[in-house]
């Protein structure tokens, strides 16, 4: 596998017809989906690539003599306000407004040139026309519109979009900064969490998110598995938090790698608002944001790899950022594992299924067959047991289709998306 | 939780992991090495727990017939063996039970064990540290060979003898040989009375001119605040640092007067900058050397010829091997406890590498 062709993110647009990648050669893939065919109405359109672009070029920062990844960390769309469609697309140090526009129709019969642009000698024109667009392929272009570079010292982890569509924060490992998505060269610092001693350093921003409604309001994730929610109204500094949510530990299970596998590796807000997210290496955890002391449920990923994570320490899988996803009515939380396995979480009939995202062992158009893993013991049939995982096929990005039953997961170089079936 | 790897091996695991990070594309990611670090942390004090708890057995049975050293080991390391080593790992019990570790009991105890535990704490500093400096040594081809595995030669447990190093190239004595800056090179014999070679000596063992001087001496150099403590004989003998005056306390009365506060021997290696003071400076609290007061011995061969990226990896291993506990902070706040290691604590603390700051300087 080429590295370039690792997918780092997913991420659909507004209305869903559009869903984003990006790898970690810098790219950004968009693909579109195919109008319903109603006739058949036997699924919903595909999804086709509709447009490629190289967001980010690798860059070097010579102060540091630090190599800087194209790597997109993360992609959000903004809300379609005209034809174009507008994304923000991120790499760990510089944020990028991208314009996706079509074009279908050219200009044709100019009175200065002729068609192939050569320009014609004035003094064979002898009637002048009018020139007139006709159809043409269409032809997507990606035009950047804004870059928002050097405010971040550490590496960005994560960008989101205000409710008021003019401003969105940005944040690397200790700041979230605040941006107007029309001002590149300024930008407001609202959290710093870095201390005036760097050997004070206990915990690290992992992920931070605006409430979806309330655009005074934020939340972001630290490496200590703690969420802070801050209110921008209540200072210019969101140092201190309007809330903190956190879940004591169980002391219990505490072992060698209790601080890693409780670090947060993805936060998101329920589109309600009303609730919140949060992933850690185990588990996923859904907070209320009415109550802090602890989540109102808690779902395992996979919790037999709990005494492996020893060997998932050695091979760095432990520090492996799974990310999570609700689907559009919250009813439904899905998540990724490993063995190109993804998880769903059904929080009302409290009924959780595991699929598997693979070409091999999934015809198209068939259903999905639930896979089980085998934590111990004697192993049933067609259960998997946890030392035959394959720990290189991880599926760390997951992302839900805003209206409908339809899925994206991502593979380490593949993206698959999967619809429920359409009776 | 049962894990397959024994602290000395997650120890060096986790030091390669961060030593690898340094030339990963993208630059040092904050956030890994921090968590790192936390494993690194759990794993030493899991260590640190088991051995001290072993010498403790030892000095028992010593006690009744050997002779007793009084220098305090929480001093011997100089704060190389942080805060969590006595005060810390006492005080931490109550807020982070760790109910898979041993419980440091003969922390204060080990204080009266004197050199014996003075000799452990400088073995129990060793281990890690040692394989945090392999990384630095300019010899070696490569340098992240650690040694996480129980000594490949085990040594005679007899005061005088000699530990050859297994590596060589990492550690050279005060004998003119060449060291990289900020190296932590014990300089191993065994001061330790009887007590056969401790795992991680082996791994820190250094052949070198050091030994010269002394046929039974453990060297051990503090990266940070360059002080160096030397044990010899089964007697502690450094330099006094100004940090540390509980090492004299601890002294069976032998003690020369503890030095003078902001006092201490520096270390200059020829690349590195000082901070304050003179390379001349040497705040000795006197007393003979062989008094059981702490002093620390002062290496003055060192060479400054190494490979451009040693010190920068010496600097980040010092910060490892000073100071990564000081990524807790509640246990900061527990290091302010009237325990002999107390001292140490702020020493180790004060002088704590500022691990991120080699990070984001990266």
């Amino acid at each position: 596998v080429a590295e370039a062709d690792i997918i780092s993110t997913v991420e659909f647009n507004h209305s869903g017809e559009l869903l984003a990648t990006g790898d970690k050669g810098g790219r950004v893939v968009i693909f579109q989906q195919e109008q319903e065919n109603k006739i058949q109405s036997l699924s919903r359109g595909e999804y086709n690539v509709y447009s490629t672009f190289q967001s980010h070029e690798p860059e070097f920062d010579y102060l540091k003599s630090l190599e800087i990844e194209e790597k997109i960390n993360k992609i959000r769309w903004l809300p379609q306000k005209n034809a174009a469609q507008f994304l923000l697309s991120t790499n760990d140090k510089t944020i990028k407004l991208w314009k996706i526009s079509e074009r279908d129709k050219r200009p044709e019969g100019y009175n200065l040139k002729e068609e192939d642009g050569r320009y014609r000698d004035p003094s064979t024109v002898t009637t002048l026309r009018v020139p007139v667009f006709r159809p043409m392929d269409l032809m997507v272009e990606a035009s950047p519109r804004r870059i928002f570079a050097n405010a971040h010292t550490y590496h960005i982890n994560s960008i989101s979009i205000n409710s008021d569509y003019e401003t969105y924060l940005s944040a690397d490992d200790l700041r979230i900064n605040l941006w107007h998505l029309e001002i590149t060269d300024r930008s407001f610092n609202i959290v710093d969490i870095k201390p005036a001693n760097m050997e004070e350093l206990t915990e690290v921003i992992t992920a931070a998110e605006f409430h979806p409604n309330s655009c005074n309001t934020f939340v972001y994730s630290s490496s200590k598995g703690t969420i802070r929610l801050c209110d921008m109204r209540a200072s210019a500094l969101c140092d201190r938090h309007s809330k903190l949510f956190e879940e004591p530990e169980d002391p219990s299970n505490r072992s060698f790698f209790s601080e890693i596998i409780s670090s947060i590796s993805d936060v998101k807000f329920s589109h309600s608002g009303r609730y919140m997210m949060t992933r850690d290496y185990l588990s996923v955890k859904i907070w209320d944001l009415n109550m802090e002391n602890r989540p109102v449920e808690t779902y395992q990923v996979h919790e037999y790899l709990r005494s492996k994570l020893c060997s998932l320490y050695e091979n760095d899988c432990i520090f492996d950022k799974f990310e999570c996803c609700w689907n559009g009515s919250d009813s439904v939380v899905m998540t990724g594992s490993y063995n190109n396995f993804f998880r769903m979480f059904d929080r009302n009939t409290k009924r959780d299924i595991t699929l598997e995202a693979s070409r091999e062992n999934n015809k198209p158009r068939t259903v999905l067959k639930p896979r089980k893993v085998c934590a111990s013991g004697k192993r049933k049939k067609d259960e998997i047991s946890v030392d035959s995982l394959d720990f290189n096929k991880k599926i760390l990005h997951t992302a839900w289709h805003p209206k409908e039953n339809i899925i994206a997961v991502a593979t380490t170089n593949n993206l698959y998306i999967f619809q429920d079936k359409v009776n | 939780m049962e894990c397959a790897l024994d602290a000395q091996s997650l120890i060096s695991l986790s030091l390669r992991k961060i030593h690898s990070s340094r030339t990963q594309r993208g630059g040092i990611k904050l956030h890994k090495n921090l968590l790192v670090s936390y494993v690194l942390r759990n794993a030493r004090q899991l260590y640190l727990s088991e051995r001290y708890a072993e010498l403790y057995r030892r000095q028992q049975h010593y006690q009744e017939g050997g002779l007793l050293l009084g220098a305090p080991p929480g001093c011997a390391p100089a704060g190389e063996i942080p805060p969590e080593f006595s005060p810390l790992q006492l005080a931490a019990e109550p807020e982070d039970p760790e109910p898979g570790m041993q419980q440091p009991r003969s922390c204060g105890l080990g204080c009266a064990a004197g050199g014996a535990l003075g000799r452990g704490g400088g073995d129990l500093l060793e281990v890690p540290v040692c394989a945090a400096l392999l990384p630095g040594a300019p010899q070696e081809d490569e340098p992240l060979e650690l040694q996480p595995s129980p000594p490949q030669h085990p040594q005679p447990a007899t005061p005088s003898a000699l530990r050859r190093d297994s590596s060589p190239g990492f550690y050279r004595g005060g004998g003119g040989s060449s060291a990289s800056p900020g190296l932590l090179y014990p300089v191993p014999t065994s001061c330790d009375f009887g007590s056969p070679a401790p795992p991680g000596s082996a791994m820190s063992s250094a052949s070198g001119g050091a030994s010269a001087h002394c046929s039974s001496r453990t060297t051990v150099l503090d990266l940070d605040t360059h002080v160096v403590t030397t044990v010899e004989n089964g007697y502690l003998h450094q330099d006094c640092c100004s940090q540390c005056p509980c090492c004299c306390q601890g002294a069976a009365g032998l003690g020369a007067p503890p030095p003078t506060p902001g006092t201490k021997r520096k270390y200059y290696p020829g690349q590195e900058d000082e901070e304050d003071g003179d390379p001349g400076g040497v705040a000795v609290g006197g007393g003979s050397p062989f008094s059981l007061c702490s002093k620390r011995a002062r290496f003055e061969d060192f060479s400054p010829e190494q490979p451009p990226d040693s010190s920068n990896i010496s600097n980040l291993i010092s910060i490892f091997g000073s100071g990564f506990t000081g990524l807790v902070s509640r246990q900061q706040a527990d290091c302010e406890q009237p325990l002999n290691g107390q001292l140490c604590g702020k020493q180790a603390l004060a002088s704590l590498g500022a691990w991120t700051r080699a990070i984001v300087a990266f």
